[in-house]
C-alpha cells in the first residue's frame, strides 16, 4: 500500500527533513510512526498525502508512483486517503453532519447515499446523536472523533493520522486507538504518527522510528 | 486481493449517472448557498453591488440619453432645405416666376421666396450688423428661394440631384444645402458615442476590479475552508464554484441597481425634457431603456461579475495550499 524507496525531502531552506527513507506497508497493515518532534514524521505523512513531493527517491502509494501524479490529479488521489489531524481541521461554521458529509459531497455521492454513509461513520465513532451540533460545542475528544468520521466516511483504503491523540487524555487516546484498530481489522491500512510512546508500547503493532530524518528502527511487534 | 480491491473501489465511487445528477444538484445548491452567504452580510453585499451599479449606470444612462438625442435629431434630416441664391440682376417678378416653376417639380414640396429687401431686413434684425449695413449704398444681399425637397427624397443622393438641378438653373448664383449644421451635430454625437463607449469600457474594468477584490477578500476569509477542501480531495473546480457564483450574484444585483438608477433618472428628467421640447413646438417623449438594452445590461453585468471572480479565484486559489 505504501512503499518508500530511498525517499528524501530537502526543503528549499536546505533543511533535510527526510533522508533515504525506505519501508513498505502491506494493505491492511497498521503501524505507528514515531520520533521526536522535528524528526520528520509530519514530512513523511505529507509525502504520502502529496502535500509535498519527495526531492529524491520514490514514494509509491496505492500502486501509484507519486512523482507521476499531476497537480490536477492530486484531488482525486487524496480521496483515497483519510487524513486525521491533531487540530481536527473541522469547519466551525458547519454542523457535524455537514463536516462529515464534505468528502462525499466533493466526490459527488447522491443525497441518499450521503445520509446513510454519514450516519454510519458517526455511529462508528459514537457520535450518532450529535449530527446537528456545531463542532465548537463538542469536547476535544468528540471533535477528534468527528475528524475521524470525516476521514473514513468515504471508506478510503488508507488512513493517515498525525498526532491524533496529541491533545487528549490517556483514556480518550486509547479509545481513538481502538477505532484505528477496528479500521485496520476490516482491511484499511493505517499509519499513525505519534510521540506518545507510552500508548503505543501497549499495542501490538509495527513501529517505525525516525530520528533526524532517518529511519532508525522498524520494529515488528513482539508476538504476545 | 486485487479483485477485492477493485470491488471496494467501485463501491467507493458513485456511478456515472449519480455523478451527473449530483453535479447538477451541486450547482443548484451552490447557486443558493452563495446567495445565502451574501445575505448573511447584507450591508457589505449591498455596498459592493451599489459600486457596481453606479459604475454601470453611468455609461448606461449616457447611452440611453444619446439614443434619445439621436432619435430626436433623426427627424431633422427631413427638414433639410436648399437655399437658392439668385443672381442679383434677377428682378422680383422674375424670381417669383422661377419660384412657381420650381414649385411644379415633382421632387419639391414647397418653395419659399425671400426678396432682397426682406433678406436685408432680416439680416439687419438678426445679425447685429445693422449699422454696418446702413453704411452701404446698395443692398448686397441676393433674393433667395428656400426649396424644401419632398420627404421621400430625403436620402442623400436624391437631395444632391435636386441640388445640382437647382445649381444648373441659369438664374442661380449659388445653391446650398442647409444641412451642414445637422451633419455637424451628428459628427459631435459620434464623438460623444465614442466617448460613452470608452467610458463604458473603463467603468467595466472598474467593475472587474471591484468584483475581483471583493472575491479576493472572500477567499482570504475562507482560507481555512479552502485548505480543508484541498486536504480531502476537493478539485479546483469544486473550490472555485461558490466564488464564481458569488461573482454571478454581484453582477446580477449590480446590474439591477444600475437599471434602477437609470430608470429613476429617466423618470425624473422626462417631465422637464417634455417642457423643453414643448418650447420648441416639438412633441418628444423620452424613451427609457428597451427590454433588449435592459437584458444586455444585466448580461454584461453578470459576465463582468463572473470574469472578475474568475480572475481573483485563479490568482489566489493556487496560493492557498495545505501546510
Amino acid at each position: 500500500m505504501i512503499r518508500f524507496v530511498n525517499a528524501s525531502k530537502r526543503y528549499s531552506s536546505g533543511f533535510d527533513a527526510l533522508q533515504n527513507v525506505s519501508f513498505h506497508m502491506a494493505p491492511g497493515e497498521m503501524a505507528f510512526l514515531t520520533g521526536h518532534s522535528g524528526a520528520g514524521k509530519s514530512s513523511l505523512l505529507k509525502l504520502i498525502a502529496l502535500l509535498e513531493r519527495s526531492s529524491r527517491g520514490q514514494v509509491i502509494v496505492n500502486n501509484q508512483n507519486l512523482a507521476k501524479v499531476s497537480r490536477r490529479r492530486i484531488p482525486y488521489f487524496r480521496r483515497n486517503i483519510g487524513i486525521i489531524f491533531q487540530d481536527h481541521q473541522l469547519l466551525f461554521d458547519r454542523t457535524v453532519y455537514d463536516n462529515v458529509a464534505l468528502p462525499l459531497i466533493i466526490a459527488g455521492f447522491s443525497h441518499k447515499d450521503i445520509g446513510k454513509r454519514v450516519r454510519a461513520a458517526l455511529d462508528k465513532v459514537g457520535l450518532l446523536g450529535k449530527e446537528k451540533k456545531y463542532p465548537i460545542t463538542l469536547s476535544g475528544g468528540e471533535q477528534q472523533r468527528v475528524g475521524i468520521a470525516r476521514a473514513v466516511v468515504n471508506k478510503p483504503p488508507l488512513i493517515l493520522a498525525d498526532e491524533p491523540t496529541g491533545n487528549l487524555d490517556p483514556e480518550l487516546s486509547a479509545e481513538i486507538m481502538n477505532l484505528f484498530q477496528d479500521f485496520s481489522d476490516v482491511g484499511v491500512t493505517v499509519l499513525v504518527a505519534t510521540h506518545d510512546i507510552a500508548l503505543i508500547s501497549q499495542l501490538p503493532y509495527r513501529t517505525l522510528t525516525l530520528k533526524d530524518g532517518k529511519l532508525i528502527t522498524d520494529s515488528q511487534p513482539t508476538s504476545s | 486481493m486485487n479483485s477485492n480491491k477493485r470491488k471496494r473501489d467501485t463501491l467507493n465511487r458513485p456511478g456515472f449517472i449519480t455523478l451527473l445528477h449530483s453535479y447538477f444538484l451541486r450547482h443548484v445548491q451552490v447557486f443558493f448557498y452563495s446567495l445565502g452567504q451574501l445575505s448573511r452580510v447584507p450591508i457589505s453585499t449591498l455596498m459592493t453591488c451599489m459600486v457596481i451599479g453606479i459604475a454601470l449606470a453611468l455609461p448606461m444612462g449616457l447611452h440611453t440619453l444619446l439614443k434619445n438625442a439621436q432619435q430626436l435629431s433623426g427627424g431633422w434630416e427631413s427638414t433639410a432645405q436648399i437655399s437658392v441664391f439668385l443672381k442679383k440682376k434677377i428682378s422680383a417678378s422674375q424670381a417669383q416666376k422661377i419660384q412657381s416653376d420650381i414649385q411644379r417639380w415633382p421632387d419639391v414640396i414647397s418653395v419659399h421666396y425671400i426678396s432682397r429687401e426682406r433678406a436685408l431686413k432680416e439680416f439687419q434684425a438678426l445679425s447685429g450688423f445693422g449699422d454696418a449695413l446702413k453704411a452701404l449704398n446698395t443692398n448686397p444681399l441676393p433674393s433667395v428661394l428656400i426649396v424644401k425637397p419632398k420627404l421621400s427624397q430625403t436620402n442623400e443622393q436624391a437631395t444632391q440631384k435636386l441640388l445640382s438641378k437647382l445649381r444648373n438653373l441659369k438664374q442661380t448664383d449659388k445653391a446650398q444645402l442647409d444641412m451642414q449644421w445637422v451633419r455637424r451635430l451628428y459628427a459631435i454625437m459620434n464623438i460623444v458615442e465614442r466617448g460613452v463607449l470608452i467610458l463604458g469600457i473603463l467603468l467595466a474594468l472598474a467593475v472587474l476590479l471591484v468584483v475581483g477584490n471583493t472575491i479576493r477578500l472572500a477567499i482570504q476569509n475562507r482560507r481555512k475552508e479552502i485548505v480543508v477542501m484541498k486536504l480531502i480531495g476537493g478539485t479546483d473546480a469544486f473550490i472555485r464554484r461558490p466564488f464564481l457564483y458569488t461573482g454571478f450574484w454581484y453582477g446580477l444585483f449590480g446590474g439591477v441597481i444600475a437599471w434602477m438608477l437609470v430608470s429613476f433618472t429617466m423618470l425624473s428628467i422626462s417631465a422637464p425634457i417634455e417642457k423643453l421640447t414643448m418650447l420648441y413646438q416639438n412633441q418628444f417623449e423620452l424613451t427609457g431603456m428597451s427590454f433588449l438594452t435592459t437584458m444586455s445590461l444585466l448580461g454584461i453585468s453578470i459576465i463582468l461579475g463572473l470574469i472578475g471572480s474568475w480572475f481573483a479565484v485563479g490568482r489566489h486559489l493556487r496560493e492557498i495550499e495545505p501546510q
